[in-house]
């Protein structure tokens, strides 16, 4: 369940705006819907997702259960410094996945 | 061997607990405004600035395309805090909502979200100053999430 895929560009020029996508394997179950023996499923989705720079947040995003399975974020920032981009997504059932991807600004 | 009686105290019975949840379970018009209250209080909402993208027509309820676009300059004396998404009639009314800041440079925004019936979306953004801008969409929904397990 640690499937996670992100898009953002390697290199930046200072104060470039960059888009970062972030795609992660989770089936957000929303707690509706009745199962094959006809009970209901329980909940089980990503409630937070959070994004660094370098340690500092830049992006965050409350989720709700009428996000699509696999939930698919894309945001933007603006290139400061080189570093790391930080990704955190936590969930129902303890569900937590980090990410990191390293940026070249300059 | 049933007597009838009791059969049809069991259709009935069966049938009332079919029917009650799902009238239950469904975010009204009036349901999103309280949640829209919620985040707004007191300030007044205008029209304008803000551009929700959703396809008018849509197939797949499950994953339904969405992106958020506000025209703001994004710096620290001007930018965009927040972006709450709200729709009509899904089981509840929130969607996300999500914090930015000057450090986003752009306030755009995209996701996929899941739509139980054809209905109207609205985003509600809150600028640094504390004004209120909204845009919605109405969106036609053929294939509706939520309702059996495909799996």
């Amino acid at each position: 369940m640690t499937n996670v895929l992100v898009n953002a560009p390697k290199t930046a020029k200072p104060g470039e705006i960059v888009e970062i996508k972030a795609l992660i394997l989770h089936p957000m179950e929303t707690g509706f819907r009745p199962g094959t023996n006809g009970r209901i499923i329980p909940r089980n989705i990503i409630e937070h997702f959070v994004a660094t720079w370098n340690g500092t947040e830049i992006f965050r995003m409350e989720m709700s259960p009428a996000i699509a399975a696999n939930p698919f974020v894309s945001f933007f920032a603006v290139a400061t410094e080189s570093g790391t981009i930080g990704l955190r997504w936590t969930g129902d059932e303890g569900f937590l996945v980090e990410e990191q991807v390293a940026i070249a600004v300059g | 061997m049933q007597s009838p009686l009791d059969r049809r105290a069991f259709l009935a019975g069966a049938a009332l607990l079919t029917v009650l949840p799902l009238a239950s379970a469904r975010a009204t018009p009036e349901a999103m405004a309280a949640a829209i209250k919620e985040v707004v209080g007191a300030g007044t909402i205008r029209d304008g600035r803000v551009k929700l993208d959703l396809p008018p027509l849509v197939e797949n309820g499950n994953t339904v395309p969405l992106t958020v676009s506000v025209e703001s300059p994004m710096t620290p004396a001007d930018h965009v805090k927040a972006i709450h998404v709200f729709n009509e009639k899904n089981p509840q009314p929130h969607v996300f909502s999500a914090r930015l800041g000057p450090h986003n440079g752009k306030a755009v925004i995209a996701t996929r979200i899941k739509l139980a019936d054809s209905q109207k979306i609205i985003a509600i953004v809150e600028t640094s100053s504390g004004e209120f801008w909204s845009a919605s969409a109405d969106v036609i929904v053929t294939l509706a999430a939520c309702i059996e397990d495909v799996t």
